[in-house]
Formats: C-alpha cells, sequence, structure tokens
C-alpha cells in the first residue's frame, strides 16, 4: 500500500532539511501547509498518528538544548515514531574524524531520521554526506536552524495571514545566530522585506548581500515594521568584548514599549527563547497577551517538526 | 660521461636568454651551454637527450614547504615531499621550522640536511625558527644556525608579535646579512577566524579574519626595517592593501620582499563553496579583488617570489567541520602549473614568471641555484609548455592529497627533473 494515499499530497523534493538556503518558496509554503495540519492534530486529545510507525528518530545534540530537543522529541513521537536522544559533550567529541566515525556508528544502527544540533557551522551537512536516512539540522554553529525560521513563519502566516509584503525587524547579535540567518533567507524568499539591527559589533560583513537592509538604530530600524523578532544575546559565543555591558545593551536595544512604538501600531513581538528577561527583551513585552507571539511560537514548532520529520519520510524506502 | 640536453628552448630568466640551444652538464655542473653549443650537430663521446624543443629552464626554487619530518611523517617526509618537489619541476625547496621538535638548534638543522641528502631527490635547504620553541619570546642562535646552513630565520605559520624582538632580530642579523621572514598575521585580530571576512564568511556563518589583521603587521614591521635596515620578507600576502604597503616600500628603497602563494594566484574564496575544508589556508584565500591584486604585483614585479605554501595534511585533520579543520594544502606539484597558467592568461611573459621561482627566491635566500650558467650546478627542468592535464589527487606523489586544485586542468607542466645532472622524475 502506498503510504502516500494516507497522506496529504506534498512536493517535497528534498532528502534532508540542512538550510533554508536552497528552498523554493514553493517547498517553504509546501511545509507551512503541513504543519496547519499537525497544529490541527496536535490540539486534538488524541494527539498521535502512526505516519512514523516503526520509524527510528535519533536526536543527536553536541551542544545542549532543552526546547529544541523536546519540540523535536515530541514531533516524532506524535507520528508514531521510536525516539531516542543523545546529547554528547562536545569536549569528549572535539575531533571531526570522530564526528565522521559518530556519523558511521548511527548510519549502522539504521535510523531513518536524524535530527542533529552542533556548535560548528557546516558540521551537520559533513555528517549527512555519511548518513543514508534523512538528516534535519537542528542548529549548526552561526550558520542556520531552519526548522526556527520555519516555525517563525508559520507562527507569522497565522496570525497576519502572509508573509508576502510584510516588513520584519531581526534585532540583536546577528552575527553569532544562526536563526537571524535563516530568518533572513526564509523571509526574503517569501516576499518580506527584512530590517536586520545590531550594534555595530554584532552586526556580520556583508549582511545586506543577503538582501536584508541593516540598522545600527532600533528607531530606525523599528519604523514601519509588522513584526519585530528579538535574538538571544549568545553570551557563550561572545569571545572577547563586542558590548560593553549588558546593562548598556538594554538601554541601546532592549525592547521596551518606549522602542516598540517605533513600530507599526500592534506590531507583534517574537523571540525564539530562551529569552534574557531585561537584556534584550522587557517582561511586560514579552508577556504582552496581545502583542506577544513567544508562547505560540513554541506551540508551532512542534507542528513545524512534525511536518518536517513527515515530508523527509516521504523518501525513506518503503518497506 | 658528460651529458648533452639537445633541442631545447633555454630560458635564463636571470641573464634573460630565450633561445634554441643545448646544454652540456659533467659531473653534476653546466659546463656550457647556448645556441652555438652542438650547432654543427650531435656530439660524440656524449650521452644526448632530446629536450624536443621544450623549455629547459633553471629548477625551480621553492621558498616555503612544510613537510612532516621529524614529528608527523605520515602526513610527508623529506623522500615524499622530494618526490612531489621533482614531479613539480622543484630542484631546491625550504622547509620551514613547525616541526615536532621544533628546529631552533643546530643540531637539527644538521640532523634535516643529513636525512635529505640520504633521502631526498631534489636539495632542501632549512629555514629555523626565529624564536626558541616558535614562542615568540627569545632569539635563536641566528649566527650558529645560519653557520650550519639555515638560509633564514622565521616562526614559519606564527606570526612574530613582539615589535622589541623583532627589532633586535632584524637588527642583529645585519652582522651576518641573515633573512628574517614574517608570517603577517595579527593573531588578536584573527582570533577565531577561519577565513576571509565578509559577505561569503557571514553566509556560511564562519567566523572571518579581516585583510587589515595582515596589513597591520607588514605595516609595523616595515617601520622596525627603516628603523633597523635588517632584510625583511614577508612569507605569503593575499591582500590588495598589504601590496600597496609593499609597493610603496619598495619605491622607498627598504630592503623588503615578499611572496605570494600559488594558491592565492589562483584561486579566492568562493572557492571554499560549502566548507570543502581543502581550501582553509593560511592566510585565508581573499576576495576575487584581492587575488587579481596578487596577479598584478606579480606583473609589475612588487611581488617578488612564489611559493607552494606546500602543507601537506590528512583526513584525519582535514575532514573535520570546517572551523576545527587545519590550515593548508599540498602544492610542490601544482607550482609550476599554476604560474604557467598566468602566462598563458597573458599576465606576464615566460621569462618573468620563472624568475619568481627560480633566481629570484634564489637570491633572496642567497643559495646558488636558479641560474643556467657555466660552472653553476646543473639543477633543471624541462618544461612542456602546452601539455594538458588534469591534477589526480591520488596520482600526486606526496602522502597527503589534500589539493586546492583536485580535478582542475592545467596546461603545461614539468617533463624531466634534473638535480645535479642526473634526471630525478621523467613523464
Amino acid at each position: 500500500m502506498s503510504v502516500a494515499a494516507e497522506q496529504p499530497g506534498l512536493s517535497f523534493p528534498h532528502k534532508h532539511l540542512l538550510g533554508i538556503k536552497g528552498l523554493t518558496a514553493h517547498d517553504i509554503h509546501a511545509l507551512l501547509d503541513l504543519a496547519d495540519m499537525y497544529v490541527d492534530q496536535s490540539r486534538q486529545v488524541d494527539k498521535k498518528s502512526s505516519i512514523l510507525r516503526g520509524r527510528t528518530q535519533i536526536n543527536l545534540f553536541f551542544e545542549a538544548s532543552t526546547r529544541t530537543q523536546s519540540s523535536f522529541e515530541l514531533a516524532g513521537k506524535r507520528l508514531g515514531a521510536d525516539v531516542m536522544n543523545m546529547s554528547v559533550s562536545t569536549s569528549s567529541v572535539k575531533k571531526g574524524e570522530t564526528l565522521i566515525d559518530t556519523a558511521v556508528t548511527l548510519n549502522a544502527m539504521q535510523p531513518d531520521l536524524l535530527v542533529v544540533r552542533h556548535p560548528d557551522s557546516g558540521a551537520v551537512a559533513l555528517l549527512a554526506q555519511k548518513m543514508d536516512c534523512g538528516v534535519v539540522n537542528g542548529g549548526d554553529g552561526s550558520h542556520e536552524h531552519p526548522t526556527q525560521a520555519l516555525l517563525d513563519a508559520l507562527t507569522i502566516r497565522r496570525r497576519l495571514g502572509r508573509i508576502e509584503g510584510l516588513r520584519i525587524a531581526i534585532c540583536g547579535d546577528i552575527l553569532h545566530s544562526r536563526v537571524a540567518r535563516s530568518n533572513i533567507h526564509l523571509l526574503i524568499q517569501l516576499g518580506a522585506s527584512v530590517h536586520v539591527i545590531a550594534p555595530p559589533t554584532l552586526m556580520p560583513a556583508g549582511i545586506e548581500a543577503l538582501g536584508a537592509k541593516a540598522f545600527s538604530s532600533m528607531l530606525d530600524g523599528l519604523d514601519g515594521c509588522d513584526v519585530v523578532m528579538m535574538l538571544r544575546l549568545q553570551m557563550e559565543r561572545m569571545t572577547g568584548s563586542f558590548i560593553p555591558s549588558t546593562r548598556e545593551y538594554f538601554h541601546l536595544y532592549g525592547l521596551d514599549y518606549a522602542k516598540l512604538a517605533y513600530a507599526k501600531p500592534n506590531a507583534l513581538v517574537m523571540h525564539p527563547g530562551p529569552m534574557n528577561r531585561g537584556v534584550e527583551i522587557d517582561s511586560r513585552v514579552a508577556d504582552d497577551a496581545d502583542r506577544s507571539l513567544i508562547r505560540e511560537q513554541v506551540e508551532m514548532g512542534v507542528a513545524v517538526r512534525m511536518a518536517v520529520l513527515d515530508a523527509l519520510s516521504r523518501h525513506l524506502p518503503n518497506r | 660521461m658528460p651529458t648533452a640536453f639537445l633541442n631545447a628552448r633555454l630560458i635564463d630568466p636571470a641573464s634573460g636568454l630565450d633561445s634554441p640551444g643545448a646544454v652540456l652538464v659533467e659531473n653534476g655542473t653546466i659546463l656550457d651551454f647556448g645556441a652555438h653549443l652542438f650547432a654543427g650537430g650531435a656530439p660524440s663521446g656524449v650521452e644526448t637527450i632530446d629536450c624536443h624543443g621544450h623549455v629547459l629552464a633553471p629548477g625551480l626554487v621553492d621558498m616555503r614547504v612544510f613537510t612532516g619530518e621529524p614529528g608527523e611523517e605520515h602526513r610527508e617526509d623529506l623522500a615524499s615531499a622530494s618526490a612531489a618537489a621533482a614531479a613539480g619541476g622543484v630542484t631546491a625547496f625550504v622547509i620551514m621550522p613547525n616541526t615536532s621538535p621544533v628546529i631552533d638548534d643546530v643540531a637539527l638543522v644538521d640532523f634535516i640536511r643529513r636525512r635529505a641528502r640520504d633521502a631526498a631527490r631534489v636539495r632542501v635547504h632549512v629555514m629555523a625558527a626565529l624564536t626558541k620553541g616558535l614562542a615568540g619570546q627569545e632569539m635563536t642562535e641566528i649566527g650558529l644556525l645560519g653557520a650550519a646552513g639555515a638560509v633564514g630565520f622565521t616562526d614559519g605559520t606564527k606570526p612574530v608579535m613582539d615589535a622589541q624582538l623583532l627589532r633586535r632580530a632584524l637588527t642583529y642579523s645585519k652582522l651576518f646579512d641573515s633573512l628574517i621572514v614574517q608570517h603577517a598575521e595579527d593573531p588578536s585580530l584573527a582570533a577565531a577566524g577561519v577565513m576571509n571576512e565578509g559577505e561569503l564568511s557571514t553566509r556560511l556563518g564562519l567566523a572571518g579574519i579581516p585583510a587589515a589583521a595582515e596589513t597591520i603587521i607588514v605595516e609595523r614591521d616595515l617601520r622596525l626595517v627603516e628603523l633597523t635596515g635588517g632584510r625583511y620578507h614577508v612569507s605569503q600576502i593575499s591582500c590588495r592593501d598589504t601590496l600597496e604597503v609593499i609597493r610603496t616600500a619598495k619605491r622607498r628603497g627598504l630592503p623588503v620582499t615578499c611572496g605570494v602563494s600559488a594558491d592565492h594566484l589562483s584561486l579566492n574564496e568562493t572557492d571554499i563553496g560549502e566548507y570543502r575544508t581543502f581550501f582553509k589556508l593560511s592566510p585565508p584565500l581573499r576576495a576575487e579583488a584581492d587575488r587579481q591584486a596578487m596577479v598584478d604585483g606579480l606583473t609589475d614585479g612588487t611581488i617578488d617570489v612564489v611559493v607552494s605554501g606546500h602543507n601537506p595534511q590528512d583526513p584525519d585533520t582535514k575532514r573535520r567541520p570546517f572551523a576545527q579543520a587545519a590550515d593548508g594544502a599540498v602544492g610542490l606539484e601544482t607550482l609550476l602549473p599554476v604560474i604557467l597558467e598566468r602566462v598563458h592568461n597573458g599576465d606576464l611573459p615566460i621569462a618573468d614568471a620563472l624568475a619568481c621561482v627560480t633566481c629570484r627566491p634564489a637570491d633572496i635566500l642567497g643559495v646558488d641555484a636558479g641560474r643556467l650558467a657555466a660552472g653553476a650546478a646543473a639543477d633543471m627542468t624541462l618544461i612542456d609548455l602546452s601539455k594538458p592535464w588534469v591534477v589526480d589527487a591520488d596520482a600526486l606523489k606526496s602522502k597527503s592529497k589534500n589539493t586546492a586544485h583536485e580535478n582542475r586542468r592545467f596546461q603545461g607542466r614539468a617533463v624531466r627533473t634534473i638535480v645535479g645532472g642526473h634526471t630525478v622524475f621523467q613523464t
């Protein structure tokens, strides 16, 4: 029996999801449409389906993560997969050869889907070369975090009905942020205009070549924005002095009502979490039920990851 | 028995000779050469080698080669490096002191020279460490090391950051007219960087190294050169601004020379593509405008020499995430083809191109090589200028296969390499 017959039609021609770059607008909307369906499924009493029954999903995390890992775990379980979590401390896996060895070892266990997070840019793609199963990038270094961008897009699309034509600001530590890169690729691919706002020391070189407009002032950058995406200040990636203090950072770039007033009236606020309250975002803004989409983003995260796992599983050989 | 190389196109960049002719070699040295030689016909009592009209030039001298001997012979030893050199038409190369142990002691210079004499097919020169243990704190015994045969002093892949130390080294080295060689990269600016800083590093999410990290060191050092008058050489430059700084310094008559790697003449940062670690080099591959500037610098003579920067790495050090992978690419066998590519592209005449890998490095190093001259060592390379070929990594003679030119099409290569009158490589 054809698996596709049980599921809504989907054309997603990729074996892995390693980044947003390389996806067409059609690919992205196809995933978001599928995710919409999984939002409904996840709101039912019986949240479980059997699309991935018998499939093995391994979540391989070389970097500590609570949210993303549990979101992928829940997504796999709701689709009926057997999910195994592996957390590997990077101190014991310093060598890339070991990374390749890890891939070869895991591959021999015949997983069907592998979710990987790694502190080095490009490491997930390197590992995918050695895997026969579908690989999902759960975040690699400062490169990409595609499921985060997809869940952000789903959240916006459900709230505002579209992405095309919106003006969206991404604020904070753009330099170290994989979320920013994936979001820039996705939002521009879908026809939004993107403002990136960061202190000059946290703005990467040549960012405008990606299609975004760069600002160092919150007030200028937020002008006319429909959505404001805040980024976490990634203290753990900062070697050396990028900003003088978190106090000064909040003064200049922390999102409070005063700065938010420069965006469109009723502009929406997003944050990928975990938040540093009082560093990049004021608690009252973060908790404002009318403006903040932060809790909704978490819900959409599970649905989007279900859609991604489903989409990649359709390229697996049927038994 | 003497050997006659007949029917050759002789090119000697030092004297400007470019004419059909022959070379007569006996006991490892050139007895006579020129258009007149054997013009009447084939001699008797002499072994003859027909050069089929190919270019017969002085053997190449490569100023920057890393081996794994001593310490990491699985990557490369002197024997395998010399086999690669011979296959690339390189008859002499200079090894860098970044070995294990570091070459900072007379005994090690001696060891390398003896090992090379026994194991190497081509001539091997040693550049000794400028500071003990490459630690950047204490000067090595420049006088004794020089007397033992060291042709220059450098910390290889590490920049000498202490300005006072470098000033003293440049001053003290004048006693022996020694060459001080800098690896120009400010470590605090380069920080965790792994590639050129710019749009591409942003796209790949990799930490970048700004061009200024190189230029700033050369600018500082040139002040010290001006202060001391010591002989200063930048091992490899990679960016346009550094070229401009050196051009100005040369115009002012400072005793400065510089090199560029063949890779930086022929590749740019976009070759990294999706994290291809074989293109992770130090200095990093720069933007296309910088590469073009390197070619211009070669054409106008601001850049004195071209080096291979041969740096063998095995899969253990290269098959890693980009940020964790080792720097470097093998290059002894592709040095000449890259230079010939510039000639075929019309950037500079063949004689000028060959000067960058023959007489000029020999002069900077103060070694007797790089010339076709009566009485000179018979170290020569026979070059087929037009032979098309494709680089096959597995066919490289080096123990390590980390070439940045895999599957690349080249036109022209060494077809016979002669060291001391003996053929050490032949296609």
